[in-house]
């Protein structure tokens, strides 16, 4: 054969060893099959780091504690004292830096999440005391009658 | 925060409805553009087994086709990957393909056997038309006073013949059997990157309509048949168009004889070497119809009479929501119909060229109901999805993702093949070429 | 109702509840302390606390930034309700991020279903979210290593790295995955990986007030969700396709899609 015939194959080698050359600089020095293996584990180690680092919003309930004792402890001899601080209050990020004041939803909506009464039997709901929103109080806040933190009507 | 919400988008929220029980983050993910891309890819590696029925097996009936399917192969290529960059959700990092490689992924075998592929058509295209080009040099060089096309195109002829001017006739015959292995070669390289294109189907186990193992072959087979019908078509066209031209003597019609500064072919040979190609061509895709039609009628066959669990959601869909798209579509017009016309004694040019319009169609709605009918059905087999091609785009992702998107990819090898014409003449008189 | 009388009913609900035993996945806890001590998460949800009220969806989306308006979510709830005659009829409106608020059951084009009370045979809430199983079907189709698994067994995805092709979302048994709104790269259920490893809880295990929601070291004996595992007759989601899911559900039902 004439060897000309190998020029096209010089060309695909140059392009396959740019594209080496290009890799070599572009991918980061820590891609690559970690401790899952190639098939699970391939992958850019840093960015494990990456997401430990994303910013929590909410904080639980015993970091409200540590100022609001007052409002943890009144909450806790009601049923509502399951309910994470964090719920209703908004979510903490970085209060009271940031932000100073917590918005408190104080809808309709957050209440009727559990106590809307469904037919659920089979299923926790059911147990808890539901009320039809559509018909029930229409219009009004909750909070107005019910004290959120002890929301029995017998108890007030 | 405003604009936050003002950019946001949800993928797929635009052109899915969702009816009775769909998990909440499911949606016609893939669409219109995952439908065009294994349609691109199939004429692709279609077009190119077509032109090496020739080179490898030595069909010389089909020896002006199968240049013709070379150059419009080439065309294709870079509108393979097309859709899938209009699909990407961050095709800048299109690259990361080629760079980080996950090989267990079907998709990442693209960019190795896509460039494996595009290096194996262009060098085929190299070895064939060598000798064009050296011709072409010294018949350039020679002129005294060249025109604008022509100053552009010594340069690119001098820059791809990459400095073999040898002539002689054991350079050619070097250059023959070069052809002859590149056209071999490409044969299992353009089925693997077609096969991988089913493969990346039946692969996903989360998919009832997809996963079998009978999808790389179906897609395969599906791929040749619409290859060699859209080569058909388009031949014809194109030489209509060259008819027409040559009468009027209308050069910008003519790419390469625009190029060539020549006038091209009597309009008497066009007419003859029409009609024999185009009829030879239409056996070969009779052929592969009838594998094409009996896989994926056994697919079927073998999905009813399986029945496993997802049966019930399949055959609401098949049965039901997407009959007339499988049965009248798909299999009637897109199958039966050109698989009878093109059996029927006494074929003629025109029927060929409908029958394959009919199967280029049958098959566009075969990779339709593959796509876009393997997301119709919920993950809880207790939902449907239904797909709306966005016909006017009100943002760039329903245009992307719409008519527009794969309009524009229909349009692009045309366009391609119009300049590429001009560098390699598609329809150069027999003794030039091997 | 005090809680303990809560946990105490939802007892008696747990026994009486007609399970179909066949639809139940044991697991060996043989098998579940063999590579001790390291760490491996799994999740525990008991279907018979949820009650509904989307909190978990709600904290999630805050917690992980994901815009509460959009319609995509990393968990979500879903309501069965399971007819006299067998018929089940299922919902999961906007993923519940507020909750259950109707007896309406959404059914999409269909618009709304009203089951009446009397044809209820059963009814109940289940909790979703990523199952970060042990032969992850989504991290196998990732064509770039964008999406990958931890050595404590988190399914994650590189934000800088994700093309955005969609395989992962297709990949997926369970429907977990999604196109953030905002990033436009593919995302889902982290666990809360900088929370637990950090020692804290999920965002929607910390929300759920009925403690329907775990997370636990399966390789810890000790460990609470470990030793529900051993103890407790649980399910999990779709083993049929080989995927080794690790979020065990008590409760599961065979009609639990």
């Amino acid at each position: 054969m004439k060897n000309h015939v190998w020029r096209p194959l010089f060309v695909v080698i140059g392009v396959v060893i740019a594209i080496l050359l290009f890799r070599a600089v572009y991918v980061p020095s820590d891609f690559g099959a970690q401790d899952r293996g190639y098939t699970f584990g391939y992958h850019r180690l840093s960015n494990e780091q990456e997401w430990k680092d994303y910013p929590g919003k909410y904080k639980g309930s015993d970091y409200c504690r540590e100022c609001h004792d007052d409002k943890v402890e009144e909450v806790s001899s009601s049923q509502h004292e399951m309910i994470p601080c964090e719920n209703c209050h908004g979510a903490a990020f970085d209060h009271p830096d940031d932000p100073e004041k917590l918005v408190i939803d104080r809808s309709r909506g957050l209440c009727i999440r559990c106590h809307t009464k469904l037919t659920m039997p089979s299923s926790g709901r059911n147990d808890i005391p539901g009320i039809d929103p559509t018909k029930h109080n229409v219009g009004e806040m909750c909070s107005e009658c019910h004290n959120p933190h002890s929301p029995s009507l017998e108890d007030m | 925060m405003v604009e936050q919400v003002a950019q946001m988008i949800v993928h797929g929220e635009a052109w899915t409805i969702k009816d009775l029980f769909v998990l909440p983050n499911e949606y016609v993910y893939w669409s219109i553009q995952i439908v065009m891309y294994p349609y691109m890819t199939g004429l692709v590696a279609g077009a190119f087994v077509l032109s090496s029925l020739y080179h490898v097996f030595n069909v010389e009936k089909l020896k002006a086709i199968a240049r013709y399917a070379l150059v419009f192969s080439f065309a294709l290529l870079p509108v393979a990957m097309m859709p899938l960059m209009l699909h990407l959700m961050q095709p800048l990092r299109g690259i990361h393909v080629l760079m980080t490689p996950h090989f267990t992924s079907a998709i990442s075998a693209f960019g190795i056997v896509f460039m494996a592929y595009a290096c194996i058509v262009a060098a085929e295209i190299w070895f064939v038309y060598r000798k064009f080009i050296v011709e072409s040099i010294h018949r350039l060089e020679q002129k005294s006073n060249r025109s604008g096309l022509e100053k552009i195109l010594l340069p690119i002829y001098k820059v791809i013949s990459l400095g073999a001017m040898d002539l002689s006739s054991e350079a050619l015959e070097s250059d023959h059997k070069a052809v002859k292995f590149l056209a071999g070669l490409g044969i299992p390289v353009a089925c693997f990157l077609h096969g991988y294109a089913g493969f990346i189907f039946g692969s996903v186990k989360a998919n009832a309509l997809w996963m079998t193992p009978l999808m790389p072959v179906i897609f395969i087979c599906s791929a040749i048949v619409s290859g060699i019908a859209l080569c058909i078509l388009s031949y014809y066209i194109f030489m209509e168009m060259r008819k027409w031209a040559a009468k009027r003597g209308k050069n910008w019609l003519l790419p390469d004889a625009l190029a060539q500064g020549g006038t091209a072919i009597p309009v008497e040979q066009l007419r003859s070497i029409q009609d024999h190609e185009v009829k030879m061509t239409s056996k070969y895709l009779l052929i592969f119809m009838t594998l094409a039609i009996t896989l994926e009628v056994l697919d079927m066959i073998f999905r009813g009479y399986t029945a496993v669990k997802s049966w019930d959601a399949l055959r609401m869909v098949i049965y039901e929501h997407d009959f007339m798209k499988i049965f009248v579509y798909q299999y009637g017009l897109g199958n039966f119909l050109p698989f009878l016309m093109l059996l029927l004694p006494g074929l003629t040019t025109r029927r060929a060229v409908i029958a394959s319009i009919l199967v280029l169609f049958g098959v566009f709605m075969m990779r339709w109901n593959v796509v876009i009918g393997g997301q119709a059905f919920s993950l809880t087999f207790a939902g449907f999805m239904e797909y709306h091609l966005p016909i006017i785009p009100h943002d760039i992702e329903t245009f992307k993702e719409g008519l527009g998107g794969a309009l524009s990819v229909i349009v692009t090898p045309f366009i391609i093949f119009y300049f590429l014409n001009m560098i390699f003449p598609a329809f150069m008189s027999d003794d030039e070429a091997h | 109702m005090k809680r303990r009388d809560f946990l105490k009913s939802t007892a008696v609900i747990v026994a009486g509840a007609s399970v179909s035993l066949s639809a139940l996945e044991f697991v060996d806890p043989k098998e579940l302390l063999a590579a001790n001590p390291q760490l491996r998460w799994g999740f525990l949800v008991d279907t018979h606390k949820c009650v509904g009220c989307g909190f978990c969806v709600k904290a999630c989306k805050t917690e992980n930034d994901i815009p509460f308006e959009a319609n995509v979510t990393r968990t979500w709830v879903e309501r069965y309700v399971i007819k006299t005659d067998g018929e089940v009829v299922m919902d999961c409106p906007k993923g519940a991020r507020d909750g259950f608020t109707t007896k309406l059951l959404d059914q999409g084009a269909s618009g709304n279903r009203l089951i009446p009370e009397n044809e209820i045979a059963q009814a109940f809430f289940v909790p979703k979210l990523c199952n970060h199983c042990s032969t992850p079907a989504c991290v196998q189709v990732c064509p770039v290593g964008a999406t990958y698994q931890t050595a404590d067994g988190t399914v994650l995805v590189d934000r800088t790295w994700c093309i955005g092709c969609g395989y992962c979302i297709m990949g997926c048994p369970y429907g977990v995955r999604f196109f953030h709104p905002v990033e436009h790269v593919a995302d889902k259920c982290t666990f809360c990986y900088h929370r637990i490893s950090k020692g804290g809880n999920t965002a929607c295990a910390q929300a759920c007030p009925f403690g329907a929601r775990q997370i636990g070291n399966l390789k810890d004996p000790n460990d609470p969700v470990a030793q529900a595992l051993m103890n407790q007759r649980v399910g999990v989601l779709r083993d049929e396709y080989g995927t080794k899911p690790n979020v065990y559900y008590i409760g599961l039902n065979k009609e639990v899609r």
